[in-house]
């Protein structure tokens, strides 16, 4: 009990419960179930995406291409699905999640096998994985009437009243929880981020673990190319373009240190609802959607100022911090 | 954040002579990139090689190469600023909302500037004060300014700047030689010095390469490092001032991006990502070669999303490649 208390989630789920609580006050049925779902299932994407991203932040590492990766492979499914409608969806889904998966492993090859550090690598993939999408497309976009209805409604049929958009999060959530909290590769990602050179002592390929922290975000950013695509039944250059910082700014609200090492699957998926109750409480109490960018920042400083709060204790001791940077 | 890396470092018998080390320093293979992209560049189109295009292609990145300068320093103390094409965004609409009331040039432009200066502050003051990471501050701040030039402009834009107020992004001091070029080699001479010539400038290094024995050795780390996010909002309000007289307008999306290639640019200058090295010499090439690469490729008429590859492919080339050559080199050793 006294650990939940302590436990930020804790406070960012009362947080989360605060702004509905207070939104249905000011316009009643905010915080009817309907409602709610709806909100999930609009945070869904960046559920997933925070949860890729936290991995690769978790082993002090970031993946600044998540959203290019995402964009390039709905673009590649897009595309596919418009020139072959016959293809079943479940197949392009697993294509979509491939060449994430691909992307990924590109960026986790530079960083594991060469050693450049994971900002310049994303950042440099980040603006490549972009170009190459109007390279691949011809600078066209995939619209509403080239893709199959199937393709469509992947992401729309309900099922026990929640559409499968939803679903695919809650399943993505539930196998992430077993990896971090019950495998040995989700431990690897923790010690690899806490102590590097401990977790080399321990037997722990600090290297491999980072290269397969890149390739589940890719792969999920692969995944979340088919939702998006699907969802907004739009195939462009410009999906998704700058996202890639909004799911670090979920991670960061959720608490999971930006040092590695620290952080949670629950943390994750807190920090994306919280932006993305944010987002549908705005309009609700009629503040101009121009407030929303503004608001996110407020928030990701405000949550900074409190994870350095919380973690401020610790990097007072001077040995262990010279330890650190050694 | 490559720890793995350092620990297999090998240590010479004998230092290279200054001629070799100057031969294979970083801003020399640099500008063997710059000469080759330049005469590709010739040969490619009939139109590069005139003194009104090369006029033109500086344009392209001397207010991203001005912010730059002060973001290698910042990037060799250790630290790193994503905020600043917000802070451009925000110092343009403070300048426009200015201009409403009525202000004239001078004001103009010293609103520009002092909001990038006081941006500046507020992301060192949360960095240093509160001892926070400064990527995550800053892409709040990210938000955060831009967020702010979005409540005030919502999807309206500044417009009207006076006449001579258009000196600053679209003046020429003297034939084809821009004042926006003009003023950027003179803060490239200044930033040398500042680096490479003062005490600062090395304290900079230290901190960068071990903050903790700079710390013990009296340098006082925190101010330094305030001193440096200062100079990079100033910075930026300058490249705003800049930005927007050549636009003549302020959207809320202005200079959208340009964090992710100014830091591009320092790194492709050869300053370490991890902090404790790099020079200004590097950066201002790596600048050129930036902007010859989209000019080039610009009257080629590859479209600009296309560029992009180019430029992301040549910020991890230029750097996995020494280190593969290195690599090679060791295994045959």
């Amino acid at each position: 009990m006294k650990k939940l208390i302590a436990a930020r989630e804790t406070w960012l789920g009362l947080a989360i419960i605060a702004m509905i609580v207070a939104t249905d006050f000011r316009s009643s049925g905010f915080g009817s179930p309907g409602n709610l779902a709806s909100i999930f299932n609009n945070s869904a994407m960046l559920i997933i995406l925070a949860l890729g991203q936290m991995m690769v932040i978790l082993t002090r590492s970031i993946d600044l291409s998540m959203a290019s990766n995402l964009a390039l492979s709905g673009m590649i499914v897009a595309l596919t699905n418009a020139a072959f409608p016959w293809i079943p969806v479940p197949v392009l889904m697993v294509m979509a999640t491939g060449c994430g998966l691909i992307l990924g492993a590109f960026n986790g090859v530079l960083v594991w096998r060469l050693g450049i550090p994971a900002i310049v690598v994303t950042l440099g993939t980040l603006t490549i994985f972009r170009g190459l999408i109007f390279v691949i497309a011809g600078g066209q976009w995939v619209n509403a009437d080239a893709m199959s209805e199937d393709f469509v409604q992947y992401t729309r049929i309900e099922f026990l009243g929640l559409p499968m958009l939803s679903w695919y999060a809650i399943v993505i959530v539930a196998a992430l929880y077993v990896l971090m909290t019950r495998t040995s590769t989700g431990r690897a990602i923790y010690a690899s981020g806490v102590n590097p050179t401990a977790s080399v002592y321990a037997g722990i390929d600090v290297g491999m673990t980072k290269f397969i922290a890149f390739c589940l975000s890719g792969a999920l950013s692969g995944f979340c190319g088919y939702l998006w695509v699907s969802r907004y039944v739009i195939g462009s250059v410009g999906v998704a373009q700058g996202y890639e910082l909004t799911v670090v700014a979920a991670c960061v609200i959720g608490g999971i240190s930006i040092a590695g090492g620290v952080g949670t699957v629950a943390g994750a998926v807190l920090g994306a609802l919280f932006l993305g109750v944010i987002n549908s409480a705005l309009p609700v109490i009629n503040i101009s959607p121009f407030w929303q960018m503004a608001i996110s920042g407020a928030a990701i400083i405000l949550a900074v100022i409190l994870n350095g709060r919380s973690e401020g204790g610790r990097a007072k001791v001077i040995l262990k911090q010279a330890e650190v940077t050694s | 954040m490559s720890e793995e890396a350092r620990t297999t470092r090998s240590i010479p018998d004998r230092l290279d002579g200054r001629l070799k080390s100057a031969v294979l320093s970083w801003p020399s293979l640099l500008l063997a990139v710059a000469v080759g992209v330049f005469i590709l560049n010739s040969f490619a189109s009939p139109y590069f090689l005139s003194a009104w295009s090369l006029s033109d292609a500086t344009f392209n990145f001397t207010e991203k190469a001005l912010i730059a300068l002060a973001m290698a320093l910042l990037i060799i103390s250790g630290e790193i600023d994503l905020s600043v094409a917000a802070i451009i965004a925000l110092a343009s609409t403070m300048m426009g909302l200015a201009l409403q009331f009525g202000v004239d040039t001078p004001g103009l432009v010293l609103i520009g500037i002092g909001t990038g200066l006081l941006c500046g502050m507020f992301n060192g003051a949360l960095v240093t004060g509160l001892g926070l990471p400064s990527i995550v501050v800053t892409i709040g701040t990210m938000s955060f300014f831009r967020g702010i030039s979005f409540i005030v402009l919502g999807d309206q834009a500044f417009k009207g700047y006076p006449a001579d107020f258009a000196f600053f992004g679209q003046g020429y001091v003297w034939w084809v030689i821009s004042f926006e070029f003009t003023f950027f080699l003179f803060c490239a001479v200044l930033f040398y010095f500042l680096l490479h010539r003062t005490t600062f400038g090395r304290q900079i290094f230290v901190i960068g390469n071990n903050p903790t024995t700079a710390r013990f050795s009296g340098v006082r780390v925190e101010r330094v490092k305030f001193i440096l996010f200062c100079l990079t909002g100033l910075m930026s309000g300058l490249a705003a001032v800049a930005l927007t007289s050549r636009l003549a307008s302020t959207r809320p999306s202005i200079a959208m991006g340009w964090e992710l290639e100014v830091v591009t640019i320092v790194v492709l200058g050869g300053v370490s990502i991890l902090g404790g090295a790099g020079s200004i010499q590097g950066v201002v090439i790596a600048a050129f070669i930036m902007g010859m690469v989209t000019f080039g490729l610009g009257l080629l008429n590859v479209p600009g999303i296309v560029m992009s590859i180019f430029i992301g492919a040549l910020l991890i080339a230029v750097i996995a490649l020494p280190i593969l050559f290195r690599m090679i080199r060791e295994r045959r050793a």
